[in-house]
């Protein structure tokens, strides 16, 4: 197993959708016990990767390179770093925690579950992909699953935010194709080898560093996103089913900013200094304060969430634009830590949207007093989201924060006024729902089920105990990205100093 | 300084509570139903009764070390070493903060004990003593916490479990929003503690020694020295801002407001949080951060200002306050602004012995008031009492007494604190006359409203058993209206205890820092001299950190004794005015002589309008802050939804618009031209039918399959 661990990881979910569209179409239990049986395996695997990674390099491990299409020098090449093997741990665990939540479809469920392991396959692929043809199909089959989860398992709109979302990141494939394309063939010999072609950054003028890098980080900040390009997400968030919602916000957001990490920076390492000193950072503080207003006025729940989400995915951007050891640490860390709040949020709201069949803020009212511990497990999440210490998202912001004053002590304070937004909206919602009198309709409501339950002890330990003790992905993540840094920093300069002598 | 002391057992006093919290907080229902309210009392009782063992323990091991040799540490594991930054879980005890966690777990037992029987009705008697152990956990943390960032968690902490105490009866809409208000003010006041925090950090990066370690900022604070941010002394700005920081926790304007509120809270919660301990978190942080106020004199010359104003202001609404709690809330607010003139005037040790006495008699003012309100089945309107000296004879002593302390009368505590800040403010390098005289004349007005209190609820008749049941200040508290209207009734055993403690200590422990004019020897004042700089010192700031105060200390100590002449006259002064607002509150409530409507009439009642009104201060917030924020929010959303998303569906819908066009280009022009290609594309499509069955199903074998044999093909 130790060599080919990630490639098990990846098609073992897949071998499960096959197996599932085997399935007799009627035997629901059969079906939903052979999907979580597929999704388990990964996830020991994952803690087994977990155990054996090594902390101390920064080099990629657990490695597996074949020659695939090698008339086009295109390899089956995969691996993990520091960085991604943060994203395949929360994915594994993520896509465990999403087929139990799955559990109350109904329609076409052998679809659905079939599906879903396809996504599960796919999202597994681009974090492990080290070969950029290899990323770019995964990229593009995981774009499927989602649409038709969103397009027929989704609510009254559902096909139009099913479009939107495709759509939108359809133009961000393209913009990423051409630039794939571009590096390809600027390279000598060509190779779409992740890797090779960082090491190769120094011989790319400024200029083809800055066009390719625009390309690959619209196509990046869709997917984020980031303003202005972010309007798909509360729409595919709205209409999505919760599972796919968790999946969405917890695993599909970090693709952005964990390819801009994998993709721009080491390959394209002067425009990043360039581009990563005013437009990232300035779209993180951008993303921070404005997904946070705009959370506080919406009135359905789900957007909220949503919302909140991109005012959290804006700490990751400014945190790796921060370019030091402090932020872009505390960006990974702040990707791991909104994956496991936003799923828990947004388990959440699927629990009182099974039960009331609305989402509408103002139409609850009380449910502290009819579901006790439905209120207690919300409580914790949303502290967790508004970065109360002893929780895990305070150790991430206060490292994005404590980088980025560094180079931006002016928006270093702009995004931490976000904290106060954060409170506003947080509590004025825990208010609305849950704290006065208990609103007579709900009365009776049961409260969260054992099955809802078990989807939250995993995500609320891992709050928990990284609020606390937050070496476990620290000491993971640390080595592969202040190699990282340096990289991007020292290479940089040497492309910038060369620049003068290269037209593009 | 010298090395730390390593110990093992100050993360204990931290634990204790933090697991009595986690026991009653996830199995309270079942152990309340199982076991009954005297084992969740227990549970909850024990573990504070060890962390003031331990705490009285650590404070006896710092006596028996040399004055410069008291420090202890417990390194308990490595937190977040990331980049420059090394923080560890590490917490310490030294003079000041061994002070701290004596009044915490000495006053917080006190006031668990005086819960039990408080709270003997509530239902959720479990859920009430999981937050008040999860509140002591927190307040430890923020005291005993050895860099800036452990410190902020107990910070946020205390935050938190007011939030949970406030809305402790959340079905009340007005808890729930007082709770809310709370969180969101300290919130503000946390932006600018991790402003101050992240400044100070990037100062000393600068240099290449950044650190969040307390000892370590101590010792390379004057590095920071000459440094600049947009123009400002850097040390102006970190104290600046963290000094934000400490006007939210320690409601100081201009974020006071949530204090008053957060008396929706139960009784003890508003003894415990809101009087004895979290709010005196931010006077503790100048404390603890001394050596970096120091070196920023504007900064303290706005500390001074606020805290003069907010004592003053604060005293003139309580004036106006009828509820018995409100009265005690602006009354803390005010009190708070004393110790923040200490702070501002650099008179630190006098501020931390403020912070000290009243805690004492702030506690057991709150407790009687809870004394009388359980009494009154509820009722917290002063003007349905009166005449509760015959009824409940305990309650009124120790309130009397607390009330003669908090009045600033000899030989109380509240008077040796309180005369020492008030001399400070005079003669200190940082002080100021102006600051004297408001300060005195607050002084005279506490005197007043504290006694205006005492005589509506203790004195003359008892008004309140015509008057009926008035609103409770909760909801859950349906059972007490059982009971028929009766004379009002002492407190049980486990209530009035804690308040002859409690009175006890408003009584003895001013005597713990007796100036050098009145014969002492401002013991309080050396012990603390190792961590505060004392306040004769030049204001230059000393570059050579904590050890060179010590030595000072010893001088200092010598210097008080030669004392001067004005010292006395300012003290008779002081007094004097106490006495006369004692004297007001006698004629208008007692004796009758004057009538208060004399007062509320006056100037067409607008003076009194203003200062009943509470100064507006709520309204105007509420409609510039929070309908602000509001406003922009929507703004942002409508921008968001018809303008960003706007451009999208309108990017869609030309491109439809184009491709229709095409279409019909294709239609008619191309597809004219192919028309005779088109019997074979029929006769293809039937064939092809077969794929497209319309079926998902179909599709998604397609795909799967597809993708295997891609992935697959060339592998093998």
């Amino acid at each position: 197993m130790p060599t080919n661990v990630l490639t098990w990881m990846i098609f073992l979910p897949l071998v499960g959708a096959i197996v599932v569209l085997c399935l007799p179409r009627n035997a629901a239990n059969l079906i939903r016990g052979t999907a979580t049986f597929f999704t388990i395996p990964p996830l020991i695997m994952a803690v087994w990767l977990y155990q054996h990674f090594d902390r101390a390099t920064s080099d990629m491990q657990f490695v597996t390179k074949i020659p695939w299409i090698p008339s086009f020098n295109i390899q089956y090449f995969i691996g993990v770093d520091g960085i991604s093997i943060t994203m395949v741990l929360l994915t594994a665990l993520l896509s465990f925690i999403c087929i139990i939540a799955s559990f109350g479809i109904e329609k076409a469920m052998k679809a659905y579950f079939a599906l879903f392991l396809l996504l599960d396959a796919a999202m597994m692929g681009v974090f492990c992909a080290l070969d950029f043809f290899l990323f770019f199909v995964f990229w593009e089959v995981m774009l499927l699953p989602m649409y038709f989860l969103i397009g027929i398992w989704g609510g009254p709109r559902r096909e139009y935010a099913a479009i939107k979302f495709f759509l939108y990141t359809m133009v961000g494939s393209v913009l990423m194709l051409v630039a794939m394309l571009a590096l390809y063939f600027y390279a000598e010999p060509h190779t779409f080898d992740l890797l090779e072609l960082a090491s190769r950054s120094g011989s790319y003028s400024t200029g083809f560093q800055r066009i390719a890098w625009i390309g690959l980080f619209i196509g990046f900040a869709i997917k984020i996103p980031a303003f202005p390009f972010h309007t798909w997400l509360p729409d595919a968030h709205v209409e999505a089913p919760t599972a796919i919602s968790v999946i969405l916000a917890g695993v599909l957001l970090k693709m952005g900013t964990y390819g801009i990490l994998r993709i721009n920076y080491p390959i394209l390492p002067a425009a990043t200094l360039d581009f990563a000193f005013y437009l990232l950072i300035a779209l993180g503080t951008w993303n921070i304060v404005y997904g946070a207003l705009c959370a506080m006025a919406q009135t359905d729940f789900k957007k909220l969430i949503a919302y909140s989400s991109i005012s959290h995915m804006g700490y990751v951007m400014f945190g790796m634009a921060t370019m030091t050891s402090e932020g872009i640490n505390g960006a990974v860390l702040q990707m791991f830590n909104h994956g496991t709040v936003t799923a828990m949020l947004f388990l959440l709201v699927g629990v009182i949207y099974d039960r009331a069949h609305h989402r509408e803020i103002n139409g609850f009212g009380g449910l502290a007093g009819i579901m006790p511990f439905y209120t207690g497990w919300t409580a914790l999440a949303f502290f967790a989201a508004m970065g109360l210490p002893g929780l895990s998202a305070f150790i991430s912001e206060v490292l994005v924060l404590l980088g980025g004053w560094r180079s931006y002590p002016a928006l270093t304070i702009v995004s931490a006024s976000a904290v106060v937004l954060t409170a506003g909206y947080m509590l004025w919602t825990m208010q609305r729902i849950y704290l006065g009198k208990a609103n007579e309709k709900y009365v009776g409501l049961p409260d969260i089920n054992g099955r809802e339950i078990f989807t939250l002890v995993p995500l609320g330990i891992i709050v928990v105990v990284l609020g606390v003790y937050p070496r476990p992905v620290l000491d993971l993540i640390n080595a592969s990205l202040v190699h990282l840094n340096q990289v991007v920093a020292g290479k940089a300069q040497v492309a910038l100093a060369t620049a003068g002598n290269m037209v593009p | 300084m010298s090395d730390p002391i390593a110990v093992g057992y100050l993360r204990w006093i931290i634990l204790a509570p933090l697991i009595g919290a986690a026991i009653n907080g996830l199995l309270g229902t079942r152990i309340q139903k199982a076991a009954g309210k005297n084992a969740i009392a227990a549970i909850a009782i024990v573990p504070v009764l060890i962390s003031f063992v331990l705490a009285l323990n650590a404070f006896r091991q710092l006596l028996s070390l040399p004055a410069d040799h008291r420090f202890l540490l417990d390194s308990v594991s490595r937190w977040i070493h990331v980049g420059h930054l090394r923080v560890d879980m590490a917490f310490w005890v030294d003079p000041l903060s061994a002070v701290m966690i004596l009044v915490v777990t000495g006053i917080g037992g006190l006031i668990h004990l005086y819960s039990v029987g408080y709270m003997h009705e509530e239902p959720s008697f479990w859920r009430f003593f999981a937050y008040l152990n999860l509140f002591m956990a927190a307040m430890l943390t923020l005291v005993l916490g050895d860099s800036l960032l452990t410190l902020f968690v107990g910070w946020e902490g205390v935050g938190l479990c007011s939030y949970a105490l406030i809305g402790f009866w959340y079905k009340e809409w007005a808890n729930a929003s007082a709770a809310a208000k709370a969180f969101l003010v300290n919130r503000v006041g946390d932006f600018g503690f991790i402003v101050g925090m992240f400044a100070l950090f990037w100062g000393l990066d600068q240099t290449g020694q950044g650190t969040l370690v307390v000892r370590e900022i101590a010792q390379r604070a004057h590095l920071l020295d000459g440094q600049l941010l947009w123009g400002i002394a850097l040390p102006t700005f970190i104290t600046m801002a963290l000094f934000v920081g400490a006007t939210g926790k320690s409601a100081q304007i201009p974020l006071y407001v949530w204090l008053p509120d957060a008396m929706a809270g139960p009784t003890p919660v508003s003894a415990l949080i809101h009087a004895a301990t979290m709010v005196t978190a931010g006077v503790y942080m100048i404390g603890r951060l001394n050596f970096l106020f120091s070196m920023a004199p504007a900064t303290l010359h706005v500390i001074a200002t606020i805290g003069v104003l907010t004592a003053f202001f604060a005293a003139t609404i309580g004036v106006a306050q009828y509820d018995i709690k409100k009265v005690l809330a602006y009354s803390t607010v005010s009190q708070l602004g004393f110790m923040f003139i200490a702070m501002g005037v650099g008179a630190y040790s006098a501020g931390i012995f403020h912070l000290f006495t009243h805690a004492f008699f702030k506690a057991c003012l709150f407790l009687g008031s809870g004394s009388v309100i359980h009494a009154l089945h509820h009722e917290q309107d002063m003007r349905h009492m009166g005449g509760l000296r015959k009824y409940m004879p305990v309650t009124f002593s120790t309130f009397f007494v607390s009330t003669l302390a908090i009045a600033g009368m000899p030989p109380f505590a509240g008077f040796f604190s309180k005369d020492e800040i008030l001399w400070q403010a005079f003669a200190s390098p940082h002080g100021h006359w102006w600051i004297w005289l408001v300060g005195t004349i607050t002084a005279g007005i506490t005197a007043f409203y504290m006694f205006r209190q005492v005589f509506m609820v203790f004195f003359g008749e008892y008004r309140g058993a015509h008057g009926g049941h008035h609103d409770d200040a909760h909801g859950s508290h349906g059972a007490h209206h059982g009971h028929a209207v009766h004379h009002p009734h002492e407190s049980p055993g486990i209530m009035t205890t804690p308040l002859i403690v409690l009175a006890a200590g408003a009584v003895l422990v001013g005597f713990l820092n007796v100036p050098g004019g009145l014969g002492g020897s401002h013991r309080f004042e050396t012990w603390l001299a190792p961590v505060l700089e004392p306040a004769h010192e030049a204001p230059v700031h000393e570059p050579h950190g904590l050890v060179k105060k010590v030595e000072h200390a010893a001088e200092e100590t010598l210097e008080h004794a030669e004392h001067d002449p004005l010292e006395y006259l300012l003290m008779v002064i002081s007094v004097l005015v106490a006495g006369g607002g004692i004297l007001l509150a006698w004629l208008m409530y007692v004796r009758g002589k004057i009538d208060p409507s004399f007062f509320s009439d006056a100037w067409a009642g607008v003076p009194y309008r203003t200062i009943f009104n509470k100064y507006y201060v709520d309204e105007i917030y509420e409609a510039v802050f929070v309908n602000g924020a509001l406003g922009l929010s929507k703004m942002l959303a409508a921008f968001d939804r018809v303008i960003v998303d706007g451009i999208v569906n309108g990017v869609a819908t030309l491109t439809r618009l184009v491709s229709q066009a095409d279409g019909a280009f294709d239609k008619y022009v191309v597809d004219g031209i192919v028309n005779g290609v088109g019997a074979v594309t029929m006769w293809v499509g039937a064939r092809a039918r077969a794929v497209q069955t319309g079926h998902i199903y179909s599709y998604l074998y397609a795909i799967v399959i597809g993708f295997v044999v891609i992935m697959f093909a060339r592998l093998l």
